[in-house]
């Protein structure tokens, strides 16, 4: 049997880390995800796996380690949350444009500016379109529970390592600081120097007689080969298109009316679709579990079967723009949310559905 | 059974520590849990509460904004969640510092004198635990033996010696709370 | 008098190009310090038979090529954080040998607190710092250790430090910190220049057998086109300008 744990989000991620085989985290402290970095030192994983965990003097400073300890083949990872994630931008657009993988978690509070410490989706399209300078994208991961917290982070490297690309956990402070059970996977072990030289022969391990040097690098001065370098990013996007789009669906079997929510917004979204059930109204939910890759095939079909969507949202409305493109005119979208910290509330949620989509 | 409960009080007062014990119980009774505390500045010297959920099913929202029991702890918790108590649902508090006590008529509303009683037996530590003694007395959603096995998963081992004090400090709680107002 | 094939023998060989640069040639301004740093980190990791244990982190600025001509594992830093790369990569594989090459406006402004931090760590790296008290990738703009009244593109009528503050002296500043063994300032500009630079680089590398701290070495070099002069110029106003500000030798030597 799996062990069976009680744990916070940001917890169950540290904690994935280390049995994930991480081999390690720099990372700098920011509310509401520093028990990432604190549970870490706490456990001390350079004691029972080899796992690295540093704090570093800021986030750029961090994910610049991440960038370095990624370019030698080895499973990092980093944390923090939006004006950190700011600060970490250029080092991503560093890392996309060296097709580096590694983890980036961003447990989001709401902005602009310093913003405040609850949480929020506001970093939505920071996340899905790229965030920093240049033509590149994140695989982005959605958790709604803290089971997908845990479960999120080996998968997040197993993609990372797939495409050579980051990938972003989107999460906030409602995932990161609650407590939820937790069936925890068996630890696996962190690879060996000789593992990481076999699976990535492109990484900068020294080098020996038996090969060329290895570069790592983002940087094409001749424009027609950076043209290229980018056509090469553009194919593995497509490719993440083609093969790693994840969602769930609830009740939308019969459904009439759509809910499409990711994260927290979808655990409210599921309250409000149980008290919509019980006053008759078939509504269901899609959840995308990857932000990019975006499920838009399926809401296109969704869009031929049902008569309105309504996308729910800890922002302004950011989502609800992908829905609108994958809609593409065939159907009604509207959005609810509540942002800068507040959190909807089903009730909210499902008078919105009524007020815009069923009566409108 | 699904019971939606909000803990709130003064930091300190070990609401965050009893709503975990509550949902490590819950876990160990093989039921689904959430625990969402308030964070932040609040945390600090402020007021704290907690939401945890225990149900014997999925749970959708771990954010609710009305409750099935609230257990408050000060007065500023008081006047802040007397109101989001479902219409025939249960208000469980402590009536220390309390100034204006509740005064609705469509709940349940019991006061337990945990603070006074812990400052008596001298074991101000638990007090906590006389609180969810109380409402466990009200709403035995747990069973005595996994509240046992709640408190050796909440508790670092180094306290797994106090876990007797804590069981005890619990059934205290179950004798001491009395109904103010009852439907 | 010898003929072609006389010098070409083995026997006559008095110098030889290590084979640790690649066949490239050097994209560095004719005259530019650059290019011999280059070669003297090179000949030293040959010497010291570690080409496979050695990873460099190449900065921004003049040197953000420096991986085309340097024949060991390289990776390229953003602006100023060649340092944190150098941290990550040295905490990941601490067997090997890890050296950034950064110029002023990369270690010493936009990268200070990667700088001053990764030498507070003490991390177990060598950083090489080449200091011409300019911006020369981009033009000729003023850099953290530009002179007192020096011009530059981005101070034309010289450097006010009144306005732009004084030059700063970072290696000076790294010195002071307890998780630093060695510090030095080197030149490039004559023989005897040469080889107590490579003294020093070889110094910054056997350090890091000994895992106690960071080495640091500058070396003061000239700029001949920013500074709009000849190559031989350059080097006569870089002994009279930034030799009396930026002082040649040794400034912390490991205690033991």
């Amino acid at each position: 049997m799996k062990e069976l744990k009680l744990m916070k989000g940001n917890e169950a991620i540290a904690e994935a880390a280390i049995r994930a085989g991480a081999d390690a985290y720099f990372g700098y402290p920011i509310t509401p995800q520093s028990e990432i970095l604190e549970y870490l030192m706490a456990e001390k994983p350079w004691e029972q796996t080899g796992m690295v965990v540093l704090q570093a003097e800021s986030e750029v400073a961090a994910i610049n380690m991440v960038y370095a300890a990624a370019a030698c083949g080895k499973r990092t990872l980093t944390s923090s949350s939006s004006p950190g994630i700011s600060l970490k931008m250029e080092g991503i657009s560093y890392i996309a444009g060296s097709e580096l993988p590694c983890v980036i978690v961003n447990v989001v509070r709401g902005g602009p500016g310093l913003g405040t410490i609850q949480p929020s989706q506001s970093d939505y399209f920071q996340a899905t379109k790229g965030g920093g300078h240049g033509d590149y994208r994140m695989l982005v991961l959605a958790p709604a529970s803290v089971q997908e917290m845990c479960d999120f982070v080996p998968l997040g490297f197993e993609l990372a390592f797939k495409y050579r690309n980051p990938v972003m956990i989107l999460t906030d402070g409602v995932i990161g600081q609650m407590m939820e059970k937790v069936e925890l996977f068996e630890p696996q072990a962190r690879l060996t120097q000789e593992e990481i030289i076999k699976n990535t022969p492109w990484a900068t391990t020294g080098r020996t007689p038996d090969r060329e040097r290895n570069i790592i690098t983002s940087l094409y001065l001749d424009p027609y080969v950076q043209e290229k370098h980018v056509c090469d990013l553009r194919d593995k996007y497509i490719r993440m298109e083609a093969e790693d789009v994840r969602f769930e669906e609830i009740a939308t079997e019969d459904a009439e009316y759509i809910l499409v929510a990711f994260g927290s917004s979808a655990r409210i979204c599921q309250k409000s679709i149980d008290m919509a059930r019980a006053k008759g109204i078939k509504v269901g939910l899609l959840r995308p579990i990857t932000l990019f890759p975006f499920p838009s095939e399926r809401i296109s079909e969704l869009a031929d079967q049902v008569k309105g969507f309504l996308v729910v949202e800890m922002n302004l409305g950011q989502m609800v723009e992908d829905v609108r493109l994958a809609v593409n005119g065939k159907n009604k979208v509207e959005y609810f949310g509540r942002f800068g910290g507040v959190i909807p509330n089903p009730d909210e949620v499902l008078t919105a559905l009524i007020q815009k989509i069923i009566g409108g | 059974m699904t019971e939606e409960i909000i803990i709130a009080g003064f930091g300190g007062q070990g609401v965050l520590s009893m709503g975990k014990i509550l949902a490590y119980s819950g876990v160990m009774q093989n039921q689904e849990v959430s625990w969402m505390p308030s964070y932040g500045p609040e945390m600090r010297g402020g007021t704290a509460n907690v939401t945890v959920i225990i149900s014997d099913e999925r749970i959708s929202s771990p954010i609710v904004h009305q409750y099935d029991t609230a257990i408050i702890l000060n007065q500023q918790s008081m006047d802040k969640f007397e109101s989001t108590v479902k219409p025939g649902g249960l208000l469980v508090y402590d009536g220390n510092g309390i100034t204006r006590h509740p005064e609705r008529k469509d709940i349940n509303i019991y006061r337990i004198d945990a603070n006074d009683e812990a400052a008596k037996l001298g074991i101000s530590k638990v007090f906590n635990m006389i609180v969810l003694g109380g409402y466990l007395k009200l709403k035995p959603i747990i069973l005595p033996e996994f509240m046992h096995k709640g408190l050796e998963k909440s508790l670092p081992k180094r306290h797994h010696g106090m876990i007797p004090e804590n069981e005890k400090a619990i059934e205290t709680g179950k004798n001491i709370i009395y109904p103010v107002h009852t439907l | 008098m010898l003929t072609r094939e006389d010098i070409i023998k083995e026997e006559n060989l008095v110098y030889k190009r290590t084979s640790l640069l690649t066949p490239k040639a050097l994209s560095y301004c004719p005259g530019c310090g650059h290019g011999t740093v280059h070669r003297l980190i090179m000949e030293v990791v040959e010497e010291m038979g570690i080409q496979a244990e050695t990873i460099g982190i190449a900065p921004v600025g003049c040197s953000v090529l420096a991986y085309e001509f340097l024949e060991v594992d390289m990776q390229q830093a953003a602006h100023g954080r060649a340092p944190a790369v150098a941290t990550g990569v040295k905490r990941v594989m601490p067997e090997k040998y890890v050296f950034t090459y950064q110029g002023d406006g990369d270690l010493a402004a936009i990268g200070t607190a990667e700088t001053i931090h990764a030498c507070n760590r003490g991390e177990n790296i060598s950083i090489f710092f080449v200091n011409n008290g300019i911006y020369g990738m981009t033009g000729g703009q003023m850099a953290p250790t530009t002179l007192p009244g020096m011009k530059a593109s981005t101070c034309p009528y010289g450097r006010d430090v009144k306005m732009m503050g004084n030059p700063l002296k970072i290696t000076e500043l790294v010195a002071q910190l307890p998780g630093v063994r060695y510090v030095t300032r080197q030149a490039v500009h004559t023989p005897s220049a040469v080889r107590k630079a490579k003294k020093a680089i070889r110094i910054a590398f056997e350090n890091q057998k000994l895992d106690k701290g960071l080495s640091f070495v500058e070396f003061v070099s000239n700029c001949n086109s920013g500074w709009k002069m000849t190559p031989v110029q350059s080097n006569v106003w870089m002994e009279e300008n930034m030799f009396p500000f930026y002082p040649l030798g040794d400034i912390k030597l490991p205690v033991e």
